[in-house]
């Protein structure tokens, strides 16, 4: 696998477009767009991993744990030639790959199937322990988690492991709309910095300034980037 | 004799080093036994510390990064307190793995309830496409676990303290195995119930097959013990009751049948004690299989 990924098919202003082409899961969509910028900068300028290289063992992974209002996750994917756009109409409908929860038997570059909180992150510690085990140490783990979602039991057994295992591949990024009903007393960031990450917090519109966290040297430490969008309501 | 957990042990270890496909996932327990093997292979022998939900989401993340993950802790706390894992993290991901599990339903009598899992199978059973081993002697953990070890799919490999006195052949792992012929009825023996099932029907005209393999259950086997007419048949199983009779009466959907389920009581008994003592409450000592046979069987 190379480091230049495939040129996207689609740019950015596209994504109202393609998000469009989705119905029935108003609920979700405030969670759904919560998660578009931090999706876009990832799969534009920061995962190896193209629609040819979606089975190489070294590519890297990207992990959505937020199941839930995919409709940015399935856009941003269609944009950048993982599948075709035509198969955006057919969300939630018996036949389509895309369901409001995606299954990754289903579709191509989708590496877990999501939903029930909590599961990614301890699939991604998984995931970063069994590449180093195979001796991959190039490809990166990224996940992405909700604040709320934060609050899964499982999720904290994960990351109060990662940071003492040392687990330098492994990237979370936790979405944070404020949407826990119980905030987090020293914020999200300090639960992670407690746990020995290596953390950053961002504005989750900010491009650059995500690319820039995303980007950032953190040796010997699993890194989270706490980006902040508007809250849910 | 070692355990069945002992010979987990030492031939996980051995298979550590002949296979680097394979990865061992603990959650604090048995962690000794393995301490030569984590020197060994520091990233293939993982041990996340008490977290039972992590334990299981690594094993499968493991498995999605290419790895034969063999997961363990005991069955209350590899099966029941993080079933969704089980179910999402391995069955709707669909990757596979081993979950080898010690402590079965009463291992640890005088530890009470919490250590207690009766009910393992059973709920193992709402999941498909899972293949579930109980061996009924060290010498057939080894050789289901080599088998679970060297394929792909997902396997539950139930250990346990009881243990019958000698060992049987496993064969290929699926097959039931015909230990005794007789024309009054066919019994099936799980795991470590059979010398007590042995005992029990001393002296009846009865089959007596031997399950190491209960998932997929071998509905053909049972099938040809017991020929074409009426059927009787008792499952004897070392947990729940009855776990197995829907797919028993599945598999004798074309003949008139009769399945009795013996197993573990769901009643929470609230007693300490002996493994033979928990044995005797649930009817699965000699005398009292002895007593429950018979009078299904009419002898």
């Amino acid at each position: 696998m190379t480091n230049t990924t495939t040129p996207p098919t689609g740019g950015y202003r596209d994504m109202n477009r393609l998000m469009s082409l989705m119905t029935g899961d108003e609920k979700h969509g405030p969670a759904a767009t919560s998660t578009l910028d931090a999706l876009w900068v990832l799969y534009d300028r920061v995962l190896r991993v193209t629609p040819g290289t979606v089975d190489a063992p070294d590519r890297d992974r990207f992990l959505l744990s937020k199941g839930h209002g995919p409709m940015a996750y399935y856009a941003v994917l269609a944009a950048h030639g993982f599948f075709g756009e035509e198969l955006l109409s057919g969300f939630g409908a018996y036949d389509s790959p895309l369901g409001h929860h995606p299954d990754r038997t289903l579709v191509p570059g989708v590496e877990i199937g999501s939903g029930s909180l909590g599961h990614g992150l301890p699939l991604a510690v998984g995931t970063a322990l069994g590449l180093r085990a195979r001796g991959l140490t190039d490809p990166r783990v990224w996940v992405l988690i909700g604040d709320a979602e934060l609050d899964e039991g499982s999720n904290h057994e994960a990351l109060a492991y990662a940071g003492p295992a040392g687990l330098e591949q492994l990237h979370t990024v936790v979405i944070d709309n404020a949407s826990a009903s119980h905030g987090r007393p020293g914020g999200i960031a300090a639960r992670f910095e407690t746990a020995g990450w290596s953390v950053d917090s961002v504005d989750g519109r900010d491009h650059e300034a995500l690319y820039a966290a995303f980007t950032a040297p953190h040796g010997g430490r699993p890194r989270a980037v706490i980006a902040h969008v508007a809250p849910k309501h | 004799m070692d355990t069945m957990r002992d010979r987990f042990i030492s031939t996980t270890s051995q298979l550590l080093d002949e296979d680097p496909r394979l990865a061992l996932v603990l959650a604090e327990i048995s962690r000794d036994g393995f301490e030569r093997a984590a020197r060994a292979h520091p990233d293939r022998v993982i041990n996340v510390g008490i977290r039972e939900q992590l334990l299981i989401g690594a094993g499968a993340g493991m498995a999605l990064a290419g790895l034969r993950p063999l997961v363990h802790t005991f069955a209350s706390f590899l099966v029941e307190r993080p079933f969704e894992q089980v179910k999402l993290d391995f069955g709707h991901q669909g990757v596979g793995g081993v979950l080898v599990s010690a402590g079965g339903s009463y291992d640890w009598p005088a530890g009470g309830f919490t250590h207690m899992s009766p009910g393992d199978v059973a709920l193992m059973d709402t999941l498909d496409d899972w293949t579930v081993h109980v061996p009924g002697h060290p010498d057939e953990a080894e050789e289901l676990l080599r088998q679970a070890a060297a394929e792909d799919g997902r396997v539950y490999v139930r250990l346990s303290l009881q243990s019958n006195t000698r060992a049987r052949p496993v064969g290929a792992g699926s097959g039931f195995t015909v230990v005794r012929e007789g024309k009054g009825g066919v019994v099936i023996a799980v795991g470590p119930m059979l010398d007590n099932v042995l005992a029990a029907t001393d002296g009846l005209d009865v089959t007596v097959l031997y399950a190491t393999t209960v998932r997929p259950f071998d509905g053909a086997g049972l099938r040809r013990a017991v020929g074409g007419g009426a059927a009787d048949v008792v499952i004897v199983e070392p947990y729940l009751a009855g776990t197995s009779t829907a797919v028993a009466n599945d598999a004798l959907i074309e003949l008139p049948h009769r399945v009795l389920g013996l197993g573990v009581g769901r009643a929470e008994l609230r007693k300490y004690g002996e493994i033979d003592e928990h044995l005797t409450a649930h009817g699965l000592d000699p005398r009292g299989l002895r007593e429950l046979i018979g009078a299904f069987l009419g002898g």
